[in-house]
């Protein structure tokens, strides 16, 4: 991205790397190396024996190299041998809570963006009474912070009968979120009039120009907002911390937690919890091998106002 | 929504529009359509989200008000008792030794975030502009509050943790990072740096390129300095968006709760008892849900003023440019 407009010897002057350029590369890569060290520390202790972990506490390699880690947080060694390699035996079935988190969070996802994405074109495009003093309503929710409805949204579906089930995990955040209400609105708001009129007088609805035109012209920001909030709702740990209690609902986020609470009598199983975590974190670091150019570039103008 | 019961259907067949008489019948029945407005249409579009925002949002925002002057423990119907939970709070030294927890967990949360985050900006901005570094940057911000908690509580256990193991090596003596009353809220508060960082120097790094490059460009014609430039282009530029960015992370930065449960579950001796772990204590180990939603319509309170207060300082809304 240098000047466009530099002549060559301004450029043999700045190849020259001063001192201060160097300081910054240096700077950088520290930076680098502090964000991804830790992925490879979880990845080394994975693969390590709780035992050898604890003689050879700085080895760069994986130590007393073993997959039992994983074995006991997927549930597949029996009490017995969990414990003797330095595990709790508490029995957490890691593959149970990633298909729990898989379904609240495709669920989540998949309602909440289509849902939204109504409300954003009725918002946008469809005329009716009182559209202006809704979507003043939804204004002011962008005020409230999500935490604050936690704890009535906890005695709600409590009421409802739904703690301990999966729909009440995805429940709250199933229908919308201010913010992707907004940022649809936002997207169909400046889709040029003259396509939807020109479907208008084609004789098409306004439903099947929602579905046949609105949506897939809007893909890439519906892909990139999926993407978010796939991410948010993998991640979140309060709110399912509040609701699921038992193996049916309990989602990876929870079940890292108690793994990491059952300490046993000699400390705490690092190589199982590490596997655990490993376990927890591959399908989003998957995602963003996939999507990341995508993922990167949506902050830009997800973020901002 | 009656306005619109007497529109035709919605959904005419596509198949009918042949002839140029029922293209024009059709373009006057759109257009007749256009006028009388869509509101049963609409009714149907807008209902899933109006539900759950009625539900889900504006029904638990005033209920958790609500819950606020009574006396509730989940099992027998809230009890009425005006101000008792407002007053307890007032009394309650632990309700305001968290708070003071959580404000420190803030302030050095938010100031080192803020200028690591500016740091990184700068450099991509600066000193390179690849996506794999953006993308490296981002990384821990895919992993949850838990992992990240969980995986630093490792590198940093006093006996076996690699990070103890580099300051022993260095002839140091080892600290016990989340086991100290003194070292726990700032452990906490640079854990959540390394995962939320990369966020927050990509915000503003997407403000830093909105930054007309002619000006770093005749700033150097003119001789000045990376520094110079930073202080008299960048910062007075970025402004807004990182008055942005500062409400937006401080709101975040408030609500601090998973990091705490996972690492030091409020420990040693209440040092990281922060308001979110407090309130959670209430309600759910207490069951005193009225106390607990009294404390959150405080912090509710707390942080409406902090975005005003920060807002009229920082002048959030006016730009320096032009």
């Amino acid at each position: 991205m240098a000047a466009v407009a530099d002549t060559t010897t301004v450029r043999r002057v700045r190849r020259r790397i001063s001192p201060g350029r160097a300081l910054a590369w240096a700077v950088m890569a520290a930076i680098v190396l502090i964000t991804l060290l830790p992925f490879y520390w979880i990845l080394r202790t994975a693969l390590s024996s709780n035992d050898a972990l604890a003689a050879h506490p700085g080895d760069v390699l994986p130590v007393g190299a073993t997959t039992g880690g994983f074995e006991r947080a997927l549930g597949l060694q029996s009490a017995e041998e969990a414990i003797a390699q330095g595990g709790s035996g508490g029995g957490l079935r890691f593959w149970r809570y990633l298909v729990n988190s898989v379904v609240v969070s495709t669920l989540i996802t998949v309602c909440q963006i289509f849902f939204s994405a109504m409300a954003a074109y009725a918002f946008a495009r469809l005329r009716w009474r009182g559209r202006e003093a809704v979507f003043g309503l939804f204004l002011a929710g962008l005020m409230v912070p999500a935490i604050f409805t936690l704890l009535p949204n906890f005695v709600l579906v409590k009421q409802l009968g739904l703690v301990d089930n999966l729909l009440g995990v995805a429940l709250p955040t199933m229908f919308m979120t201010p913010f992707a209400v907004f940022f649809l609105r936002q997207f169909f708001m400046n889709v040029p009039r003259e396509v939807e009129e020109a479907a208008l007088l084609d004789g098409a609805g306004k439903v099947r120009i929602f579905f046949r035109l609105m949506l897939p012209m809007a893909s890439t920001p519906l892909l990139t907002l999926g993407l978010l909030t796939y991410i948010t709702a993998w991640n979140d740990y309060f709110w399912p911390l509040m609701v699921s209690y038992s193996d049916s609902s309990r989602v990876l986020t929870v079940a890292l937690a108690i793994f990491r609470a059952q300490t046993p009598q000699s400390g705490y199983d690092w190589s199982g919890l590490m596997a655990a975590t490993l376990i927890a974190a591959l399908p989003m670091l998957v995602l963003f091998g996939c999507f990341a150019r995508r993922i990167v570039g949506s902050i830009s103008f997800t973020g901002i106002k | 929504m009656t306005i619109a019961s007497s529109s035709p259907p919605s959904r005419l067949p596509l198949g009918d529009a042949t002839g140029a008489g029922t293209d024009r019948r059709t373009a006057r029945r759109a257009a007749a359509r256009e006028e009388r407005g869509d509101g049963r249409l609409a009714a149907v579009f807008i209902a899933p989200a109006l539900l759950g925002f009625l539900v889900f949002l504006l029904w638990p925002t005033l209920r958790g008000v609500y819950l606020s002057f009574t006396r509730f423990n989940l099992l027998t119907p809230a009890e009425w008792v005006g101000l008792d939970n407002y007053v307890r709070m007032v009394h309650d030294p632990i309700f305001w030794d968290s708070m003071g927890v959580t404000v420190e967990y803030v302030l050095v949360n938010i100031g080192v975030q803020t200028v690591s985050a500016l740091a990184i900006a700068v450099l991509l901005q600066r000193l390179t502009q690849s996506a794999v570094l953006r993308g490296i940057v981002l990384t821990p911000y895919l992993m949850s509050n838990v992992v990240a908690g969980i995986v630093w509580l490792w590198i940093l256990d006093t006996q076996l943790g690699i990070g103890n193991e580099i300051i022993a090596g260095l002839g140091l003596d080892r600290v016990p990072f989340l086991a100290d009353e003194t070292w726990a809220v700032p452990t906490i508060a640079l854990i959540n740096v390394w995962r939320h960082v990369g966020y927050t120097a990509l915000l503003l790094f997407a403000g830093l390129m909105a930054i007309p490059n002619d000006m770093y460009e005749a700033a150097k014609v003119d001789g000045a300095s990376e520094w110079r430039m930073f202080r008299r282009i960048t910062m007075p530029l970025l402004r807004p968006v990182l008055a942005v960015v500062l409400i937006m992370t401080v709101i975040g930065s408030f609500q601090v709760f998973d990091t705490v449960a996972v690492t030091t579950a409020g420990g040693p001796a209440n040092a990281t008892n922060v308001l979110q772990y407090y309130i959670y204590g209430a309600a759910f180990g207490r069951f005193q849900f009225g106390y607990a939603s009294a404390m959150s319509v405080a912090l509710l309170v707390v942080l409406s003023a902090i975005t005003v207060l920060q807002y009229r300082l920082t002048r959030a809304g006016q730009s320096d440019l032009g």
